[in-house]
């Protein structure tokens, strides 16, 4: 980076500090800062949708359909998310590839479970073994933000279906006596005031989110977490111009300030956005009932 | 060998009893749900002794929380702050690390670098800070009149915190309470995945579960088998604490009492 960074042996103090943290692998590290941004602000849109559809599809008049969002819900908030994210980056890699599998290759008259082996004939390998290595890393960050809004969708679906039964029967009622049809009522009265019910909700499930992103690390993505062990590790001249000590725990403390300092931004944040959309609002989320615990409006004794 | 030869050799496989080896090749049904459910031992181990020891500390950070005493005050809210605002995913990874670096100058804190100790460290304190939120909100909404009944009888002080605020605190609390206990037993599933070791490969369920994963390169057994054990972990939860709820709210006429895991709200790390 800097010239005097040529020869990292006779630095001492700020300057071999800064010549440290300016090298090759740091600036990887500063990118994996990125990839965090870039995973919340594809999965959290991402997670809203299938919580809109999870929610929908539980309230739906269609039992089957109805079965299928509570299932849904359900399922995914009764098991440790770790397992969901563990879980489903296999099986849906598994899964892709059998639909290839199945689609390009017709022929193919071996099993595809052999043993403790999967296999797939070469045309099905998702990505190709013979693509990039950016196609491989971008394929497992998709994964990734798929398995994410997956687990947070059932999250949101479950805010969003206590959000829609917030919005007071009389409006609906209202709609429905000026003619609408059911769907017209549900998107022209119900849907446009759920929002203000859920927003609390949706504020928790952000900030969770965010507390996710370091699981990034175990779904196999050069994240953070990956960086900060590797760049932290004992360093030894033979392999490196900046030989040091056991530093993780300082790269670890540099994320925790991080994440820290993310989510107090993010509080700030939402706090504004929550008196701009409950302004003039009668609610109680907009006046006291948000400060509390959740759960513990309705619980005590008037 | 029989399904009951496998229950014995590896029931208490995650504490060090029984057979040395895991199974290598040819994984049964047996083998998985056996191994997997020896090491939900070590998940109710963290999750119950963090519950109970972060409930103490929680009142505390509550009362703290809430005292006027900025000495009081302040510890408190940066705890909560501390432990509530960042992924408890990096604070195991932190406090490994850090736990590490302290026993290479204080080598009497040696166990804290394993699981049993360290861990159980990191989630009591992290519970204890998402509890003394819920009781802090709780306490804020303790009405005045209870409070003002209690100075009327003369009680004051600790007997009027004892008797009359603190029962009441967690009567409006535990339906959030129920809700962190159950991702509480969730999140002990990160402690073997995050820097801990599993010494000789005593690890907890999830551990097995990803094992069993490995190597048979199939994740459609091994981890139903984990959800199904955590279904009913949550469901065992839910039913103490519910019990725990009726004994709480047990001088209230019936229709007024808090139905626990009613109305079901996110709050997890």
């Amino acid at each position: 980076m800097f010239a005097v960074c040529a020869t990292p042996d006779t630095l001492s103090g700020l300057t071999w500090l800064s010549c440290y943290l300016t090298t090759g692998k740091h600036f990887a590290f500063y990118g994996a800062f990125g990839t965090v941004l870039l995973l919340l602000a594809v999965t959290a849109p991402v997670a809203l949708a299938f919580g809109f559809g999870g929610a929908v599809a539980a309230r739906s008049r269609f039992a089957p359909l109805s079965w299928f969002g509570k299932g849904y819900i359900a399922v995914v908030r009764g098991v440790p998310d770790i397992a969901f994210f563990l879980f489903f980056v296999i099986a849906l890699d598994q899964g892709i590839e059998w639909l290839r599998h199945k689609a390009k290759c017709p022929d193919w008259d071996q099993p595809i479970r052999q043993g403790n082996d999967f296999l797939v004939c070469p045309d099905a390998k998702m990505p190709l073994s013979t693509s990039a290595q950016w196609v491989h890393e971008a394929y497992g960050f998709w994964l990734a933000v798929f398995t994410f809004s997956l687990v947070f969708g059932a999250f949101a679906a479950n805010v969003l279906f206590g959000a829609m039964r917030s919005v007071p029967r009389g409006q609906v009622e209202t709609a429905e006596a000026y003619g609408m049809t059911r769907r017209q009522a549900f998107r022209r009265v119900l849907v446009p005031q759920m929002w203000v019910y859920a927003l609390p909700g949706l504020s928790n499930l952000w900030m969770v989110l965010i507390k996710a992103t370091p699981l990034l690390f175990l779904l196999g993505v050069e994240d953070i977490v990956y960086w900060a062990r590797d760049l932290g590790g004992t360093k030894t001249p033979q392999f490196t111009d900046y030989p040091h000590g056991d530093w993780r725990m300082w790269y670890f403390l540099f994320l925790l300030v991080f994440y820290l300092g993310f989510t107090r931004l993010s509080e700030i944040v939402l706090e504004r956005l929550m008196q701009r959309l409950t302004r003039g609002q009668a609610t109680l989320g907009g006046t006291s009932g948000r400060d509390e615990a959740p759960g513990m409006t309705q619980v005590g004794p008037p | 060998m029989s399904c009951w030869e496998t229950v014995a050799d590896y029931a208490f496989r995650s504490l060090g009893y029984g057979e040395r080896l895991l199974p290598r090749a040819d994984f049964t049904l047996c083998q998985q749900v056996t191994l997997i459910g020896s090491g939900m031992i070590w998940n109710i181990y963290f999750g119950v002794l963090a519950l109970l020891s972060g409930f103490v500390l929680a009142t505390a950070l509550a009362m703290g929380k809430a005292a006027r005493s900025r000495w009081l005050r302040k510890p408190a809210e940066w705890t909560i702050f501390v432990f509530r605002g960042s992924p408890l995913f990096i604070q195991f990874f932190f406090a490994y690390f850090l736990f590490l670096s302290l026993k290479s100058s204080v080598p009497a804190l040696d166990a804290l670098t394993s699981a049993w100790l360290g861990a159980a460290v990191v989630l009591f304190l992290n519970t204890a800070a998402y509890s003394g939120e819920i009781f802090f909100g709780a306490l804020r909404s303790v009405p005045r009149g209870e409070v003002e009944a209690a100075d009327a009888y003369g009680l004051t002080g600790w007997s009027r915190f004892r008797r009359v605020i603190w029962p009441t605190m967690l009567r409006l609390a535990w339906p959030a309470y129920t809700n962190e206990a159950i991702f509480l037993f969730h999140a002990t599933t990160l402690v073997f995945i995050s820097g801990f070791p599993a010494a000789r490969q005593q690890g907890d369920a999830l551990y097995y579960a990803s094992y069993f994963a490995d190597k048979t390169f199939n994740p459609f057994v091994p981890y139903p088998i984990l959800a199904g054990y955590f279904i009913l972990l949550t469901l065992a939860v839910i039913g103490v604490m519910g019990l725990i709820n009726r004994r709480l709210n047990r001088h209230l006429p019936a229709e007024r009492t808090a139905r626990s895991g009613g109305r079901f709200k996110v709050l997890f790390r």
